[in-house]
């Protein structure tokens, strides 16, 4: 299968890239690893008349923890980089458990973080962490830069808030007052599928209590799901099974599954309640072990 | 596929969007033509005729398309010909010399990890990658290596081993 005809550009600064969106006029595509992109353009799902591949841009392939306690990953991390990174482990368990559970590892070795938030699959592992953890895009466009929350950067299936001449430069999460716990679990039939289901976990903690709790859903919406009310029921308490069993409950009706080849809808909310239940319970252990 | 891939000459068709790249595949610079929807796979395949590289699902699943981009596994049905340009591309036929077969090509053959062969040249890709890294992988370790890569033939099992024949041979090589 070929993509149909496009013009190919790849522009060596950020600045020669919005240039070139802007004159592509929405009929241009960035092309960053193309995990995704590529496929839909073989399948013809995507036709753009340009395609501008900002893979030859120097300084977007990082990843780090900053000293203010924000961490950053730029528009040029692959998967891989950050299923590899000690950084990553040491300072964000959500994202560390996510990484290898991102597709394939052939696939990881090209695919990006930030282009995966930005295609806005609803299967996406990616969305799910970043909305767990309250984190941010920063979109680089003609007139500067903007920082979205990406709770307000995806709008829908495969639809974003960028315009069409902006470009995601950077993702960053945000810095924790507490300590920071979280997991990520995902069903798939077999390594490579898409989810059956997804739960991604973001807690912090002060002292026994939960301070801040973040929980998003993979492939069990139309979009990612922000689990808020199953989130917010964790705030201000310890980490009891009463609380863990209702967080369970309360994600678990936040899913709004269909069912499909993958399972019946009232089976991947019961995946859902299970794997909340197996994280909380995971990171309440760890927790006792670290105390 | 020749209005796809065409050997430097000189002439450019007016109408179609060409580029010129210069890819460096097993070792070799190989300077060409071609369209930016040209595939890696299908460059590999029939503009350099290299057709150890198999094309098997074209939709980013099987990973029997896997070469290694800059040391790492890609699947080639999923990567445009551009975007290798002025990179490093290691297909199949790189593995060998004319004399010798790859330690994970010999561990292939000794541990029966091919039936119909289809997947084989990916496999060993992805093997070769990761005992680069890694050149003493538990089997989970190889599996886990290997998940990308579709095997409809022998359930895995002689796979796992043929990379860990190779792993033991490449150590008893270096002596480590």
């Amino acid at each position: 299968m070929y993509p149909s005809r496009f013009n190919y550009e790849s522009p060596k600064t950020i600045e020669e890239a919005i240039a070139l969106l802007t004159k592509g006029n929405g009929e241009a595509k960035i092309l960053a690893g193309g995990m995704s992109l590529i496929p839909m353009m073989k399948l013809r799902f995507a036709s753009p008349e340009m395609l501008v591949d900002i893979n030859n841009i120097p300084d977007l392939n990082y990843h780090r923890a900053d000293a203010d306690g924000t961490f950053h990953i730029g528009a040029l991390c692959r998967h891989s980089d950050l299923e590899k990174s000690s950084i990553l482990a040491q300072h964000q368990p959500t994202l560390a458990a996510t990484a290898p559970l991102v597709a394939d590892p052939i696939v990881r070795n090209r695919g990006t973080f930030v282009g995966s938030v930005c295609h806005a699959d609803p299967q996406g592992d990616w969305a799910s962490a970043m909305i767990a953890l309250d984190g941010m895009i920063v979109a680089q466009g003609p007139k500067g830069r903007r920082t979205i929350a990406v709770r307000d950067f995806v709008t829908g299936p495969f639809q974003n808030v960028l315009a069409s001449n902006e470009i995601a430069i950077e993702a960053i999460i945000p810095a924790t007052k507490g300590i920071r716990f979280g997991g990520y679990l995902k069903l798939e039939r077999r390594i490579g599928d898409f989810a059956t289901a997804g739960v991604a976990v973001a807690l912090e903690l002060s002292g026994a209590s939960v301070i801040r709790a973040g929980i998003g859903l993979t492939g069990v919406g139309s979009s990612t799901v922000n689990a808020t009310d199953a989130a917010q029921s964790l705030v201000g308490s310890p980490l009891t099974s009463e609380a863990i069993e209702r967080a369970a409950d309360l994600a678990a009706q936040a899913a709004q599954p269909r069912s499909d080849h993958r399972g019946s809808a009232a089976y991947k909310k019961q995946v859902v309640r299970t794997f909340v239940v197996r994280i909380l319970t995971e990171i309440n252990s760890t927790k006792t072990k670290a105390a | 596929m020749t209005s796809l891939y065409e050997e430097v000459r000189g002439d450019q068709p007016g109408e179609v969007p060409v580029r010129r790249v210069s890819i460096r595949v097993n070792g070799v610079n190989r300077t060409a033509d071609i369209e930016p929807r040209l595939l890696l796979a299908h460059f590999i395949r029939q503009g350099l005729r290299l057709t150890g590289t198999h094309v098997g699902c074209d939709t980013t699943n099987c990973g029997a398309c896997t070469v290694l981009l800059d040391g790492k596994p890609a699947k080639s049905c999923t990567v445009l010909a551009v975007q290798a340009d002025g990179h490093d591309v290691m297909t199949v036929e790189g593995m060998a010399t004319a004399s010798e077969l790859d330690p994970i090509q010999e561990g292939f053959k000794d541990e029966h990890g091919l039936q119909c062969g289809f997947c084989t040249p990916g496999m060993m890709l992805s093997a070769k990658a990761l005992l680069d890294e890694n050149p003493n992988p538990t089997e989970d370790e190889i599996r886990w290596a290997l998940s990308g890569n579709l095997c409809r033939c022998t359930g895995y099992q002689n796979i796992v081993k043929a990379v860990l024949w190779a792993a033991e041979k490449m150590r008893a090589q270096s002596g480590k």
